[in-house]
């Protein structure tokens, strides 16, 4: 079959919740109105059988695929989803939503408190993974689907799939967590404290009310640059960066001699433009929060007709095969038919975004086996 | 189709719940979810065999054998298939009980070491022997152990596991008299004693 591109996309707004029904969150407190930003792609069918919702990760949103006007930028997983692709738009119909706390059209602490006028800054309250999939639940109602053919996600998308499955087990009929965890370990969450620690030692941040007087770029650009150190492996930086130098000498200062600070410098500069840095905080707080182990996980369930994909990959650190391995061994107490792959490649946790060829032929597969009645 | 898997076919119930270790590209299991309506899961360690499992649309799990029963919760199948792994596992004793504790019945499938050309082989021509159900050489063979039908029997004896069912099959299909030394292959179908007398 012919692999393309899907094309143009347009930017989708729901917004439910208004006062006084705000969206109860787990914290306790409430949040509304909520708006959710989302993209579509393919056609819903009759029977309303054939609807994927993919899950972004962390700096992630709804652009999962296709070419949104006035941006050159195809979609972050565009790769896997198109006409003839692992997500066949063809056949399913696709869509992405930008999780509560992002902000990238979803309402987070960027977003205008209604009470004050002025952005919600530390005033938004806390979230968490379930209240991002409550929050995506109340898309898909207004949508008309009943149930999904598929929840899938890498790293926190794959912690949203996995919410999915615990939180309403009746409303898909499939999984594919991808590079992901049923919680942090200490070692996750110290990155993810010292991502945070950077952002908010930056005066630039004022105890989170900046809106006025500019983002905490630089240390959001840190923070961005550990995150980016754990997304690659020691062999992919080494393939990418080795020691090569920027200039022919080094220059016996403190500049760029190498070409990975290059890198990180790019990488973290660059995403101060397109991401908020209070977003960063409270995502990375709602993946530390995560914690779906043990009797966790399906609580009510002991035997679930969902089918699971779990993949892995060989040279994630920071998401290591193990993690997988133990939502696998929880699927098997809760009698799910499970497939799991720990997927040989040298990207680290990006393997989830690059190893698009053997993502494509187990999803497919996968997928296509996934019975709809 | 291969005639053990056939036999195996014909032992398992319409939509019984299956479990096969060590599935390879999962032509048994295959089998079974088309003519049987089974509902089928795999597990292998190998990567390029998984992959043909999911091109059939198999749920298989990458793991060994040995570590691959243990979260399962008591009696999760109605089969747990052992066919042709057991010379190749390590504690064979543990994967068998376990197996027992899995599934409701467990089918074991295995090559006879006690086969006449194995016996005339090792006699006569001093070598280990090489048959169509033991097709290696000593240095490139994946088992680690050889089992007899007359061991299996000892061993279920001795560990109080009840035989349901027995099949024997010769070079040209089933074997009736004397199957220690005219099967190639054993097909036992086991389950616990004490469960069935609960």
């Amino acid at each position: 079959m012919k692999k393309e591109s899907f094309g143009m996309v347009h930017p989708q707004y729901f917004t439910f919740a208004e006062p006084p029904h705000r969206l109860k969150l787990q914290s306790g407190k409430s949040l509304g109105p909520v708006t959710l930003a989302y993209e579509t792609y393919g056609e819903l069918n009759d029977d309303r059988s054939n609807a994927i919702l993919v899950c972004h990760a962390l700096s992630g949103d709804a652009h999962a695929a296709g070419l949104l006007p006035d941006d050159p930028t195809p979609g972050w997983w565009d790769g896997l989803i198109g006409p003839g692709r692992a997500l066949d738009t063809s056949q399913y119909f696709v869509l992405c939503a930008n999780v509560i706390g992002g902000c990238k059209g979803s309402t987070g602490p960027a977003s205008i408190h209604p009470e004050t006028g002025k952005p919600y800054a530390l005033d938004f309250p806390m979230i968490t993974i379930a209240d991002m999939v409550d929050a995506q639940r109340h898309l898909i109602d207004y949508l008309g689907i009943d149930k999904l053919l598929c929840v899938i996600g890498g790293s926190m998308g794959g912690m949203q799939a996995l919410q999915w499955a615990s939180s309403y087990p009746d409303r898909l009929r499939s999984a594919i967590p991808i590079a992901t965890a049923l919680k942090h370990s200490p070692q996750q969450i110290a990155f993810n404290e010292v991502i945070r620690q950077s952002i908010m030692a930056d005066p630039a941040w004022r105890k989170g009310y900046y809106y006025e007087s500019g983002q905490p770029e630089n240390g959001l650009a840190v923070a961005r640059m550990i995150g980016h150190i754990t997304f690659m492996s020691d062999q992919s930086m080494e393939q990418k960066f080795s020691r090569k130098l920027k200039k022919e000498n080094l220059s016996f200062q403190f500049t760029e001699d190498f070409e990975v600070e290059g890198y990180l410098r790019y990488r973290g500069y660059n995403f101060v433009k397109r991401f908020d840095a209070n977003s960063y905080l409270y995502i990375t707080k709602a993946l530390d929060y995560f914690d779906l182990s043990g009797e966790r996980f399906m609580p009510d369930v002991k035997k679930t007709p969902v089918r699971f994909l779990v993949i892995s990959f060989k040279s994630d650190w920071l998401y290591p095969s193990y993690q997988s391995q133990e939502i696998v061994r929880l699927l098997k107490r809760k009698h799910a038919y499970t497939t799991y792959f720990d997927l040989t490649s040298t990207y680290g946790h990006d393997a989830f975004l690059v190893e698009i060829d053997d993502e494509t032929r187990l999803i497919k597969n996968f997928l296509a086996h996934i019975d709809r009645t | 189709m291969k005639p053990d898997h056939h036999i195996i076919a014909e032992i398992i119930e319409e939509r019984a719940h299956v479990l096969d270790l060590g599935c390879g590209e999962g032509e048994l299991l295959d089998f079974l979810r088309r003519r049987k309506k089974a509902q089928v899961q795999g597990i292998e360690l190998d990567e390029d065999q998984m992959h043909i499992c999911v091109e059939k649309g198999l749920t298989v799990l990458q793991g060994d054998i040995e570590s691959g029963l243990e979260d399962y919760p008591d009696q999760s199948f109605d089969y747990v298939i052992l066919n042709q792994i057991m010379q190749e596992i390590k504690k064979a004793d543990y994967v068998i009980s376990e197996s027992l504790r899995v599934g409701h019945k467990v089918i074991v499938g295995f090559p006879n070491f006690a086969h006449w050309s194995v016996r005339l082989s090792l006699t006569f021509s001093g070598r280990t022997p090489i048959n169509d159900a033991l097709p290696y050489y000593w240095f490139e063979t994946p088992n680690v152990r050889f089992l007899t039908i007359r061991d299996f029997l000892d061993y279920c004896h001795k560990k109080g596991i009840r035989i349901e069912k027995r099949f024997f099959l010769g070079k040209n299909g089933g074997v009736r008299l004397l199957p220690n030394l005219l099967a190639q292959t054993a097909i036992f179908v086991i389950s616990t004693h004490t469960k069935d007398m609960l």
